[in-house]
């Protein structure tokens, strides 16, 4: 069966003055229909340029896509005209973004900004979108609909303009979400709500989600699988199981051992990944996380490892992998 | 000069010694109306009757969601915000009473890290610079050539290039930017420190870089620290007791391991029940019941118990008298009247 959304080495590049931003720098993966997919990966790392990227949403100058393909439902996004991808935008696909309160429009009320999409991607009329939107605030957890209609976004509690985004996200019954760190902006009682909702309605509803995040636990909680970025690129994907119990590289290995943990015990001492993460514009041609990697060797500043797959669906960018899944059997 | 702390420090671990007290402290804002003519309307009850102590080379965490007072009381604690009522001792001495001078001297010994080094940091000023100006304006190196070797130490006890005193904070990155606003901080050889969200803005491979520091530097220069944070494992990594707030008001304090394993209210079990464990599978084998409901505005607390609108076990006696705190085993207080 074909997948739902199909990314084949997406680059995508930023030209500043400093040099040429290797934001994004060859990375494929897929989503099937219904599944969640994580994208983890630390500021800098390309997961948030991968994922606006799919809706062409990167800003012309200075950034650009120049390379690779986005098939949704067979047809390659990035070769749509403008037209055509506006009608995909919202419709098939809906977003949820960080900062509800930058991503929602403050001049206009919540019932305008709900029954906008309504009324542009399904020709509903006024009174139909309006029912439909008192529908979807209910859908999302928002009581007296009437009255939060007719409300502005700064009348809202953070958690409650992002139940409003999820609510637009599903307006048009979309086939994939993507949702770039929906939860980062929100208190943890207040994230544990938001993302149980999206679990709860995606699932309900059959919709595939793509969720752009910094945070193991969520993606823990949440992810079918997982895609861990580093410098632009998919280092190691597979099932969340695989990722977290049986990482194969040593990026993916340093994040889950440098995160303080509820279930283990106090007083041990973290292990950092030392260093900085590297300066896109100056990448060589060797790994880029060569200078931070404790299993590094020569062969690292040779050549850029390539994916290869370890186990049946996961797949990393090591040259050592087995060295780094040794270093793991032996500590544990 | 060594950057080595006071003599007479005590060995590692806890000891005995209160440094700071704060007691029945609070911190009303007052909400106005009107251009011309402003009258007070309401108050913000940001902070409502806050009680703990700090002892001696131990950690404090303040732990809590956005708007629970958690930095308005390290803010009250340094005097950057006066408090509405309540005392603050510290090292016995109240603060209230200290003349200008005197505060200002006692503010060699209080140091503070905020959250966002990229705020907190002067853009127009050099690295050096924004170390070395403590010791200026506090007279201790009038030297410059003093000062410089003092800022160059300091940045090497930073785990920093010292080199990197003639840069601009824009040149560095969020995690050496942080290092800095730590190196500032000690430069006064402080014996207290208030983390204010220290580490909340950095990724996690950076962000357990500076744990790491900061507790290499607790123990080197035998320090206290307050620290306020919103981020449970972090805290439950750094700090000996634990004092958790909700609204202004201290919920629960007990010693970390208590809080941890051991909660008593059921708000610091809600919180703990919220926070996912980055392993898929314990997540899949724990029940995700999350607590309902949003804050309360703490310009119209609820009566009695402020989380007994949220609470799942909150009974009708809930609603009517405010609970106090209640050490329900040794060092384990609870400000609940069905725990």
């Amino acid at each position: 069966m074909a997948h739902l959304l199909e990314i084949e080495n997406l680059r995508t590049q930023f030209f500043t003055q400093q040099g040429t931003v290797q934001a994004v720098d060859g990375i494929s993966y897929n989503v099937d229909e219904g599944e969640t997919v994580a994208v983890v990966g630390e500021s800098g790392c390309g997961k948030s340029v991968s994922a606006l990227s799919i809706l062409r949403l990167i800003p012309n100058p200075p950034g650009e896509i120049v390379g690779g393909e986005i098939r949704f439902m067979g047809k390659n996004l990035l070769d749509m005209t403008d037209q055509e991808i506006r009608s995909i935008r919202g419709r098939d696909i809906g977003m949820v973004f960080q900062e509800p309160m930058t991503s929602l429009n403050p001049v206009l009320t919540i019932g305008r900004q709900l029954t906008e999409t309504l009324m542009h991607h399904l020709g509903s009329t006024q009174d139909e979108s309006m029912d439909r939107a008192r529908e979807l605030l209910r859908l999302v957890g928002i009581g007296d609909s009437d009255r939060r209609l007719a409300q502005y976004p700064h009348h809202l509690s953070g958690g409650m303009r992002q139940r409003v985004m999820i609510a637009m996200a599903l307006a048009c019954e979309p086939k994939l979400i993507i949702a770039d760190e929906p939860t980062t902006a929100l208190d943890v009682t207040i994230q544990a709500q938001i993302l149980e909702l999206m679990r709860e309605l995606t699932k309900q509803m059959g919709v595939a989600l793509i969720v752009i995040t910094h945070n193991l636990g969520v993606v823990a909680r949440y992810a079918d699988r997982v895609n861990v970025m580093y410098a632009g690129k998919v280092i190691e994907s597979g099932s969340a199981m695989d990722i977290y119990h049986r990482p194969h590289h040593p990026y993916t290995l340093g994040l889950l051992r440098s995160v303080p943990r509820l279930d283990q015990p106090r007083g041990t001492r973290l292990i950092p990944i030392e260093g900085q993460p590297p300066d896109l514009t100056r990448l060589d041609g060797g790994c880029a996380f060569r200078p931070r990697c404790t299993f590094a060797t020569e062969q690292c500043a040779g050549a850029i490892p390539g994916l290869e797959a370890v186990d049946e669906g996961h797949i990393t960018a090591c040259f050592n992998k087995e060295a780094v899944a040794d270093s793991l059997r032996n500590t544990t | 000069m060594s950057v080595d702390a006071d003599a007479g420090s005590a060995e590692s671990g806890l000891s005995d010694e209160v440094l700071l007290t704060v007691r029945n402290l609070r911190k009303y804002f007052p909400v106005t109306e009107g251009m011309m003519i402003k009258r007070t309307v309401a108050e913000v009850k940001a902070v409502d009757g806050v009680s703990f102590e700090v002892h001696r080379g131990e950690t404090l965490g303040l732990v809590g969601e956005s708007g629970c007072g958690k930095s308005t009381t390290g803010r009250c604690i340094l005097r950057l915000d006066p408090p509405s009522s309540g005392e603050i001792l510290f090292g016995g001495v109240d603060m209230a009473n200290l003349s200008r001078a005197e505060l200002n001297k006692m503010r060699e010994r209080i140091q503070v890290i905020f959250q966002d080094p990229y705020s907190s940091l002067n853009p127009r000023m050099k690295v050096g610079d924004i170390i070395g100006e403590p010791m200026k304006v506090h007279g201790l190196l009038p030297d410059a050539d003093k000062r410089r070797e003092r800022v160059a130490e300091l940045l090497h006890v930073c785990g920093l290039n010292p080199a990197m005193a003639d840069r601009y904070p824009h040149e560095m990155s969020g995690g050496q930017r942080q290092r800095v606003g730590i190196a500032r901080a000690l430069a006064l050889q402080p014996e207290f420190i208030i983390c204010d969200e220290a580490v909340s803005a950095l990724d996690v491979s950076i962000q357990a870089q500076v744990i790491n520091l900061l507790e290499d530097l607790r123990e080197q220069f035998n320090l206290t620290y307050l620290f306020i944070a919103h981020d449970l494992s972090v805290v439950r990594h750094l700090c000996h007791r634990v004092a958790v707030m909700y609204l202004g008001k201290i919920v629960e304090l007990a010693p970390a391991d208590q809080v941890f394993d051991n909660p008593l209210h059921p708000y610091t079990q809600a919180l703990l029940a919220a926070v996912p464990v980055p392993d898929p599978e314990i997540e899949s084998a724990r029940a995700h019941q999350t607590v309902k409901g949003e804050v309360p505005s703490p310009i119209n607390p609820p009566s009695g118990c402020v989380f007994h609108p949220r609470c799942p076990k909150a009974v009708d006696g809930c609603s009517m008298s405010v609970p106090e705190l209640r050490e329900l085993e040794p060092g384990h207080w609870v400000a609940c009247s069905e725990a």
